[in-house]
């Protein structure tokens, strides 16, 4: 029961991660690959507070919001310069440079000795020490996540960010600012992206960069991929899918040296068969 | 035709692709309450032009002026502003959302906050729905507009510059391989905008359309003016006549 709890959190966790990314990939059509980088500083932003100055979770939490919503907001502007693979690309180094501050900031992050002895939350005196309790705070972040994102890609701005995705010269006929579009997706996605790190962080107990490499912002594209991009549920069904798979393996007699390198061969084949059967992904509504 | 009349004119406006001069120090004027057909050959620039005036291609020189102020730029998310919309060559819809959202992403306001707390969708879907009946898909607004054949693809084209309720119109071909039906119903639509004193600029190839819609020609070769004045005149014009047959 442990283990299903364990994997469900993360599936909470990697929801998160995949909607708000989704809102900057699927409904804007950016290949943003820095999901990794916001999920860092909510992670940093939880661990340093509460471990140094003893600030409650919650607290962290709108810290990481506020922090990831700066940093995004600057990172944006420069993003925005860019389209297609040249936009890919700067953010993949946008992911590097941030990896490379959460391990060489010793001061501050405690390097690749990374931060131990983060608490669990806490509110009104209650601690949420049992997993399975987090796990019921882990699903409530991803309901609010889920529903503000739903009410936001169901708006009239949802809306704008198709036309965007799709002809940027059309909607500037039509009266749109694509840029400032694309500028405030990318600071929502990013701010409510810090959450799962202040949840990812709490929940471990202990980060080091080695969490927010680049690789995980691959994962995270992956799982909307699988799942279906332009919509929030596939980012759901993608993070079930490549967290359960995997853990599946376990179960089978492999041997050790390949069982390792399992996660990441399936999460390549998995990507190839979709890509080549099905490029909306399961439940998506988008072609690619 | 009144100075006052004016809504828009350019003022020796050039644009120039490499060493090809697509439009040359070019005068041209639109009025309201008139249809103005923009002719020309192949590579004239009739395109270039209208890509210009509303701000896909930024201009060399020259001015233009909109009402009563002078642009050297202007920006294209700037021309619903300034009251100027227009359909393209090239059919561009935005394929992958429904017919209905084509419609309704012209309507509604265009700012971040008004588009996220937007209050009053009921009010522009109803607006969406009226004008997707006027161009006659409106029992299709559920479909993908990529899911539209040519024709009515061309419709909602048009539907969405309605939807923008502009002063001026620049339609570029927006008859061509269209069936006699739906050529009828653009046609009824643009007599319909020019009643409501609106300008209208008519890029077309159909000779007869253009005889029958417009009431001045105002022809196009090499960037230049090669003739302007009233269909018949212009037609029947052997300068006019050589440039389209070579």
């Amino acid at each position: 029961m442990e283990y299903l709890i364990h994997i469900l959190i993360l599936i909470s966790i990697f929801s998160i991660l995949g909607i708000t990314l989704d809102l900057v990939v699927g409904y804007t059509g950016q290949l943003a690959i820095n999901q990794s980088v916001f999920y860092g500083i909510g992670a940093y932003s939880t661990a340093i507070l509460a471990t140094t100055f003893e600030i409650n979770f919650f607290w962290t939490i709108i810290f990481g919001i506020l922090l990831s919503a700066t940093v995004s907001f600057l990172v944006g502007i420069i993003l925005n310069r860019f389209s297609g693979d040249i936009y890919a690309l700067v953010s993949f180094g946008f992911a590097i440079i941030m990896h490379a501050v959460f391990l060489n900031w010793q001061t501050l992050t405690n390097g690749p000795l990374g931060i131990s002895g983060i608490g669990r939350p806490e509110i009104f005196g209650f601690v949420f020490s049992e997993n399975l309790f987090f796990l019921f705070l882990s699903i409530f972040f991803l309901f609010v996540v889920y529903f503000l994102c739903k009410i936001l890609v169901n708006s009239s701005f949802g809306r704008a960010l198709k036309v965007v995705r799709e002809d940027e010269l059309v909607s500037q006929i039509f009266g749109y600012k694509p840029v400032n579009y694309k500028l405030v997706i990318f600071i929502i996605s990013s701010s409510l992206a810090s959450i799962s790190g202040a949840l990812f962080a709490s929940y471990v107990s202990f980060i080091d960069p080695s969490s927010f490499i680049l690789l995980e912002s691959i994962f995270i594209l992956t799982i909307i991929i699988v799942g279906g991009i332009s919509n929030i549920r596939g980012a759901i069904l993608g993070a079930i899918i490549l967290i359960f798979l995997p853990e599946a393996i376990r179960f089978i007699d492999l041997p050790a040296d390949i069982a390792a390198q399992s996660r990441q061969i399936i999460y390549g084949i998995l990507l190839l068969v979709m890509m080549y059967f099905r490029p909306k992904g399961f439940l998506g509504k988008f072609r690619i | 035709m009144e100075n006052s009349n004016i809504t828009m004119q350019s003022e020796k406006i050039s644009k120039s692709f490499g060493g090809i001069k697509a439009v040359n120090n070019l005068d041209i004027k639109f009025y309201s309450g008139k249809i103005l057909g923009l002719v020309g050959p192949n590579g004239s620039g009739k395109t270039t032009l209208v890509n210009l005036l509303t701000g896909v291609y930024t201009i060399d020189s020259g001015k233009i002026k909109i009402g009563d102020s002078f642009f050297s730029k202007i920006l294209p998310n700037k021309i619903l502003f300034y009251g100027i919309t227009r359909t393209f060559q090239k059919i561009r819809l935005i394929e992958q959302i429904s017919v209905l959202e084509n419609i309704a992403m012209v309507v509604a306001k265009k700012d971040i906050i008004s588009a996220i707390f937007e209050n009053n969708k009921k009010f522009n879907l109803n607006k969406s729905k009226e004008i997707l009946k006027k161009v006659g898909l409106l029992e299709k607004q559920n479909e993908a507009a990529e899911n539209l054949s040519y024709g009515q693809r061309k419709l909602l084209e048009i539907g969405r510059v309605l939807a923008t309720n502009s002063e001026i119109y620049f339609f570029d071909e927006p008859f061509a391989g269209l069936s006699p039906k739906m050529r009828e119903i653009i046609s009824e639509i643009i007599l319909e905008l020019k009643d409501q004193g609106k300008t209208i600029i008519l890029i077309e190839h159909d000779m007869e359309i253009i005889k029958n819609l417009s009431d001045k020609i105002f022809v196009l070769a090499e960037g230049k003016k090669l003739k302007y004045g009233k269909p018949e005149e212009v037609l029947s014009d052997m300068e006019v006549k050589k440039a389209y047959l070579g």
